[in-house]
């Protein structure tokens, strides 16, 4: 019976020939990841688990990047925790503020991640690196810990969900279109214990950026990890970033899918998730002027990339953020922010009316640097929309894309791109 | 190994935001986050629950952050079993991890209301409603799993192998 991507690249890491959906594997590990919330709670465990060593200080990532710049002394005190941690393990690395970018931005960025690799980290958006043709999943900081001792982990092996693209993406339709557009159909747990691998002709429309966005929610669905296939522009991207070997993996012709999903990109519109689940998706067009907004978030894992800095910019230039509005611009690393500064998209945040922040997760999981007071109402280019999620549990939170939250940020209600 | 008491009822989709807020997670004491335990949506919990007692709900409980600050809150708040139509995976391999026993029976969860009285025979996976007499079977632990439980989660029950 053949394999998906996602079980060839397993098998791979087992030492097996093959696997088959529901089989329980030990497969070795490319690279652990933690970041300041969730290594410490690994550093505890590996401690109390009388661990000595680490399995390979070149692989492992700690990434200070949720609560960062230290918003409180506890925060404070968490990073450095996992700083004496890196230190006297010699993490090689080891992202501090003044390095440090958010996560899952960052790692494809400096080469960490690519191709053929099985990854897990300890924050559940861990799943983007799919995009690069990756298995990666969200773990927990007990699986963290035995990770980072020993370089392995156990997986059950997942069925998948095909997904395939056709077509290309219209202007203001973006990556975040289709995902939100695949959550709204098959639900927050429609892929529930299952990969969702992504394939057709509509993949080779797709940017990094896109596909890094659309694998990022894969968890939004419930699914154990997203993944693409790597084409010319995955290799493109690799090149001079990524410093292991790359192994390139293909699902089998006749591999066996539980279900197939079409998504027509030319059709798709932009989308937008109403509270409190990112299951609940209107068009723009369906909602537009429907609710006031009091903030905007450009930024996060999901989009903080270069080309959601430009989207962000395409809408703004020229133009004002709305009185009632604070617009929060959240480039996701270093790399990406000095590139914002001198595309001059800084001058264009900053005349609008908008702020610029550091790299930081902050108001995504309700941290810092944005917290929403009862009753306020946010469109967020985030990942979640959950209850409470970025402040008082009264608040709302309306995930979209940087072209439609650029839009909001102008007219201060929902608003097609298109039209301004 | 038998869990017994009195239920938390919850619907679908609890996420790890509502279990444990992050605005708390600038801290890993048990005592500290089990303070905080799904206050978002019920803020009537942590003076309510009692030691033993067992949270009910619907279906993808868990869902969102890979937080293990989530189970760790439910399990340090007193609560002895969570019983759901299913679970989200990170939590759900969380919850054994850290020694939460969790079961997954979507007629338990469907049938059993709040304030019932509840008993869990972890090693038949037979679920009891005490108030009603009804019973329910839910597919048991294979005792590795339920060796991880007892021993209070994953690294303590592997620390004496290493």
């Amino acid at each position: 019976m053949g394999m998906t991507m996602t079980q060839k690249i397993l098998a791979a890491h087992a030492g097996l020939d093959s696997v088959t959906a529901g089989q329980l594997i030990e497969a070795k590990l490319d690279l652990c990841l933690g970041n300041d919330i969730t290594a410490p709670v690994a550093i505890n465990e590996f401690e109390r688990s009388g661990a000595t060593r680490v399995f390979d200080r070149t692989r492992i990532a700690l990434v200070m990047d949720h609560f960062t710049p230290n918003k409180d002394i506890k925060a404070a005190q968490q990073v450095k925790r996992t700083r004496e941690f890196a230190g006297k393990y010699d993490i090689v690395n080891f992202f501090d503020v003044g390095r440090m970018g958010i996560e899952h931005a960052l790692l494809p960025e400096q080469g960490l991640v690519g191709p053929g690799d099985c990854i897990i980290g300890a924050d559940s958006h861990t799943c983007t690196y799919g995009a690069l043709g990756a298995f990666s999943t969200g773990v927990g900081s007990t699986d963290l810990a035995a990770g980072i001792a020993t370089g392995k982990t156990w997986f059950k092996v997942p069925s998948a969900i095909k997904v395939e693209l056709k077509g290309a993406l219209r202007p203001f339709v973006s990556g975040k279109d289709v995902i939100l557009h695949l959550i709204g159909t098959i639900g927050v747990d429609g892929a529930l214990y299952r990969s969702l691998e992504f394939v057709g002709e509509g993949v080779k429309s797709l940017s990094m950026d896109d596909r890094l966005c659309i694998a990022n929610m894969a968890i939004e669905a419930g699914a154990k990890n997203g993944i693409f296939p790597v084409d010319e522009t995955t290799l493109a991207y690799c090149k001079d970033r990524f410093q292991r070997e790359l192994r390139v993996f293909e699902a089998d012709e006749d591999a066996v899918y539980d279900e197939t999903v079409v998504i027509d990109l030319d059709t798709l519109r932009p989308t937008v998730a109403f509270p409190h689940l990112p299951e609940n998706t209107k068009t723009i067009d369906e909602c537009a002027g429907a609710v006031e907004i009091h903030q905007v978030v450009i930024g996060s894992c999901t989009n903080g990339r270069i080309e959601d800095m430009r989207a962000a910019a395409e809408v703004l230039r020229g133009r004002k953020v709305a009185d009632s509005v604070r617009c929060i611009i959240i480039p996701a690393t270093q790399e990406i922010w000095k590139q914002s500064m001198h595309e001059g998209l800084f001058d264009i945040f900053i005349d609008a009316g908008a702020v610029v922040s550091t790299p930081t997760c902050g108001p995504c999981l309700g941290g810092h640097m944005g917290i929403l007071a009862q009753g306020e109402r946010a469109v967020s280019t985030t990942n979640r929309n959950f209850v409470g999620r970025m402040g008082h549990v009264d608040s709302e939170i309306y995930l979209a894309s940087p072209y439609v939250a650029a839009a909001c940020a102008v007219t201060g209600t929902l608003t097609d791109p298109a039209t301004l | 190994m038998i869990a017994q008491g009195f239920v938390h009822k919850y619907g679908d989709n609890v996420d790890t935001d509502v279990i444990i807020p992050a605005r708390y997670l600038n801290t890993s004491k048990h005592e500290e986050l089990a303070a905080h335990c799904m206050e978002d949506i019920d803020t009537e919990f942590v003076n309510k629950v009692k030691q033993g007692d067992i949270m009910v709900a619907g279906k993808n409980f868990g869902c969102g952050s890979s937080r293990e600050h989530a189970p760790i809150a439910i399990k340090a708040s007193g609560i002895s079993c969570v019983i759901a139509s299913t679970f989200a995976r990170i939590f759900y391999r969380n919850a054994i991890n850290i020694g939460l026993a969790i079961l997954e029976c979507d007629e338990a969860a469907s049938a059993i209301e709040a304030g019932h009285e509840v008993k869990v025979d972890f090693d038949t996976g037979v679920i009891t409603d005490l108030t009603t007499g009804a019973t329910y079977q839910a597919q048991p632990f294979p005792p590795f799993i339920q060796n991880i439980i007892e021993k209070g989660g994953l690294l303590s029950s592997i620390s004496e192998r290493l």
